[in-house]
């Protein structure tokens, strides 16, 4: 049996297996829950600086994880835990990372914005916006200098999409043909700056238009969505075509970071997207609606994910800070 | 009326070229704007048109003359029934066609029969050739590439031009358009897209027209390739080198002429390398290519003509953080780097004829910075000069003065003092050039001084 969901912008249908939907349930909840714990550890004083949620973009990363095999790379900003998760990496070592600990996946010299796994191809985790754009294409030129089919997954928002390199990087990845995919998280604001004061584009994935890159807007809410398109743009980089870009519609719920007061838009927009697209709730009713699980079941995995998350909350606060000595290793390989 | 034509300036640095070719011949009429000769410099091999019009009266260097001095009559156009023989009247330059004609072979530098003498970076007894700096980097880049398939060149004209100044003549048709790559001129995303590659497993070698453009990409140079081995515990180095001249080159104003040594040594997790000799810029390139983290290595365009003796040795490297003991004194020591070599040996030269003993020391690499090299000579004439040719303030002489009076205070006789360029933008004028930049005279001077003489 599988549910049947329409992607807006395509009107494709696609039929998605019980064991998919629950996937994606329970991965997406993983991202919820976790952010919303470091939100609680970082009111306690036990996370420090910046800490960028990403509560409500959830189906992004999810949805296009669906589409990787092993070696594909994947390198994102600052908003970065939720890729991280979604890529394979332990909700401890991050949290771990989140609290300054030895425990943590750059045993605490990194942060929440400087976090890396070579074993799972994550590549960071960057605090300078719109860095890791051609870092991604320059990841990506390693795997067509090597020969591979890899893709390399290069994550930025509507506010990075106003950076220069951003599109000398669009220039160069499509003059080389370079398998990266361009996934514009576009959340509407940029820290506090709406789309619409920063720009008159209405749509950033046209920009690519200008070099040569083909790309689409996507509704970045509905994880199906959200995959289908992802499994086009690997389609597109693994046969040798080039650059893709998805411009992901999608929207955060929490300020930009901690500190963020939020005047810029109102809470009843807010509510409106938590009540009418949240992605976590879409999959739910899928997954319900269709009978395709219970509330007994998707209770199950509720109680799984906070024993997790708990689990690494708990980690986080136990690991140690790193030794003094750590203060001078690792300047060079 | 006869005119000479004059052996034109084709680059900012050329003092001499040769006359590769003659495109005319005597008794040949020639029109304004025809190309009449090849004339190849230290960068590339130019075409050369007449600017006035006449017969070819007389060719006053033959083709394939080298070492031909810029103003040097080459050629006398005269009028009809016009003896060739007179006096000319005028004398004219003619204009050079900014493009290369085409892309010569690399020359290979020319091996002479010599041994060196003991040297702590290669065994007594070692076959020495001559090379230019320009070779000897290109031989360095050319061997790594051999050796290692994933050792790559990026950067604007390092291909088809092969070479804004040369250094990757011939790399191109070796190694192929996968390994030499053109950019666009887009320094900020190509600089981001090589530390993505070399994060992917290769080991780019990013040429920078010159470092000025850096600054374009430094973004990616600090934050992307310098900091992110700290910042992951260890897990992502970036083996890449970040390469080009650096500092002034010769009348090319402001904006393209500036020493970035100071800035780049001060951001740990880079290494910083200033080879002077040919010798040094091959192996320490080599160990650049090799090494595991973010390397700027900064070369200059005055040095790449310039010869040296280089060890010939199958597989010579420089290890980085080992300075180099030019010439051992007694009365005080000179500290510099890279061009400011230069300077630091004119003047212990000139110093040596007034009876003053002075050591002169290359550091070769600023981080890894040799200390102790530069303590024991300090304690040993206690006295020291930092020469060159960066800013003044924050300067790496400011770093040596300090760390000397921190850690060698008590065997000073006199105060350090440091001798760089002067604390201004970079003039155009000829003379007011020279003026900010350092002298040997400044030099000798300061020397004198903490001599006390």
């Amino acid at each position: 049996m599988a549910a049947k969901s329409t992607t807006p912008e395509t009107g494709k249908k696609s039929n998605v297996s019980k064991d998919e939907l629950l996937k994606y349930y329970r991965e997406m909840l993983l991202i919820r829950r976790f952010e919303e714990k470091a939100g609680q550890l970082y009111g306690m004083g036990l996370i420090g600086g910046f800490c960028h949620l990403y509560i409500g973009q959830e189906a992004v990363v999810v949805g296009l994880e669906a589409c990787t095999k092993e070696g594909d790379k994947r390198v994102t900003s600052y908003r970065d835990h939720g890729h991280m998760l979604a890529c394979g990496m332990e909700a401890n070592g991050v949290m771990a990372e989140l609290t300054g600990r030895e425990g943590g996946y750059s045993r605490g010299k990194g942060g929440s914005m400087h976090m890396f796994s070579r074993e799972k191809h994550f590549y960071g985790g960057h605090g300078i916006v719109g860095a890791q754009v051609p870092i991604g294409a320059g990841l990506a030129f390693a795997d067509k200098y090597k020969g591979n089919d890899n893709v390399t997954f290069t994550y930025f928002g509507d506010g990075a999409a106003n950076q220069g390199q951003v599109y000398e990087t669009y220039n160069m990845a499509e003059l080389w043909d370079l398998p990266v995919i361009f996934v514009i998280e576009n959340n509407g604001y940029a820290m506090g700056t709406s789309v619409k004061r920063s720009t008159k584009s209405t749509s950033l994935y046209g920009r690519g238009l200008a070099y040569g890159i083909p790309g689409e807007q996507v509704d970045g809410m509905d994880v199906l969505a959200v995959k289908a398109a992802g499994e086009k743009a690997v389609a597109h980089c693994r046969a040798g075509k080039g650059p893709y870009i998805l411009e992901m519609m999608t929207y955060r719920y929490r300020g930009h970071s901690m500190s963020d007061p939020a005047k810029y838009r109102t809470r009843e927009e807010v509510e409106k997207m938590k009540a009418e697209k949240d992605a976590i709730e879409h999959v739910r009713d899928l997954l319900l609606g269709a009978g395709l699980a219970n509330e007994d079941e998707l209770k199950a995995i509720d109680k799984q994910i906070k024993d997790v998350v708990n689990a690494s909350a708990e980690f986080a606060k136990e690991s140690p800070e790193p030794s003094v000595s750590e203060l001078y290793t690792d300047i060079y390989a | 009326m006869a005119i000479d034509v004059l052996m034109p300036a084709l680059s900012p640095t050329m003092e001499e070229g040769t006359l590769a070719k003659w495109l005319v011949a005597e008794g040949d009429s020639v029109k304004s704007g025809q190309i009449i000769a090849e004339i190849e410099t230290d960068k590339a091999t130019m075409e050369f048109e007449a600017v006035d019009e006449g017969i070819v009266g007389k060719i006053l260097v033959a083709a394939g003359t080298s070492g031909v001095k810029v103003n040097d009559p080459i050629m006398r156009l005269i009028e009809a029934g016009e003896d060739a023989n007179a006096a000319p009247a005028l004398i004219m330059a003619a204009r050079p066609v900014a493009a290369p004609v085409s892309a010569a072979a690399a020359p290979t530098a020319a091996a002479v029969a010599v041994v060196a003498k003991a040297s702590p970076d290669w065994p007594a007894g070692t076959p020495m050739k001559t090379m230019t700096v320009r070779e000897a980097l290109r031989e360095a880049i050319a061997e790594e590439m051999r050796a290692d398939p994933n050792v790559m060149l990026m950067g604007e004209e390092v291909g088809e031009y092969q070479g804004a100044y040369k250094i990757s003549q011939g790399l191109l048709d070796e190694f192929g358009p996968k390994r030499v790559v053109d950019t666009p001129i887009t320094e900020m995303g190509f600089t981001g897209i090589a530390v993505g590659a070399a994060w992917g497993g290769l080991r780019p070698i990013l040429e920078f027209m010159t470092f000025n453009f850096s600054l374009q990409a430094i973004d990616h140079i600090l934050n992307s390739a310098a900091k992110t081995n700290y910042m992951s515990g260890g897990q992502l180095g970036c083996p890449i080198v970040f390469r080009g001249p650096n500092g002034a080159a010769a009348r090319v104003g402001a904006q393209h002429s500036q020493d970035f040594s100071a800035w780049y040594a001060a951001i740990p997790g880079l290494k910083v390398v200033t080879p002077y000799s040919a010798s040094d810029a091959k192996g320490l390139l080599k160990s650049a290519i090799r090494d595991p983290n973010p390397v700027v290595f900064l070369e200059n365009e005055i040095m790449y003509g310039q010869t040296f003796e280089v060890p010939d040795l199958h597989d010579f490297t420089i290890p980085f953080g080992k300075a180099r003991i030019w010439r051992e004194g007694t009365d005080a020591t000179i500290v510099s780097f890279g061009i400011g070599m230069r300077y630091a040996l004119e003047a212990a030269d000139l110093l040596a004829k007034d009876g003053i003993s002075v050591e002169v020391i290359d550091l070769r690499t600023l981080r890894p910075l040799d200390y102790d090299t530069v303590l024991a000579s300090i304690q040993k004439t206690n006295r020291c000069v930092c020469v060159e040719e960066g800013f003044p303030v924050a300067s790496m002489s400011d770093h040596l003065a300090s760390t000397i009076m921190q850690r060698a205070f008590d065997y000073l006789d006199a105060p350090v003092i440091t001798c760089t360029g002067k604390d201004v933008p970079m003039p155009y004028a000829a003379n007011l050039e020279k003026l900010a930049l350092v002298t040997t005279a400044e030099v000798v001077a300061a020397v004198k001084s903490v001599c006390y003489r």
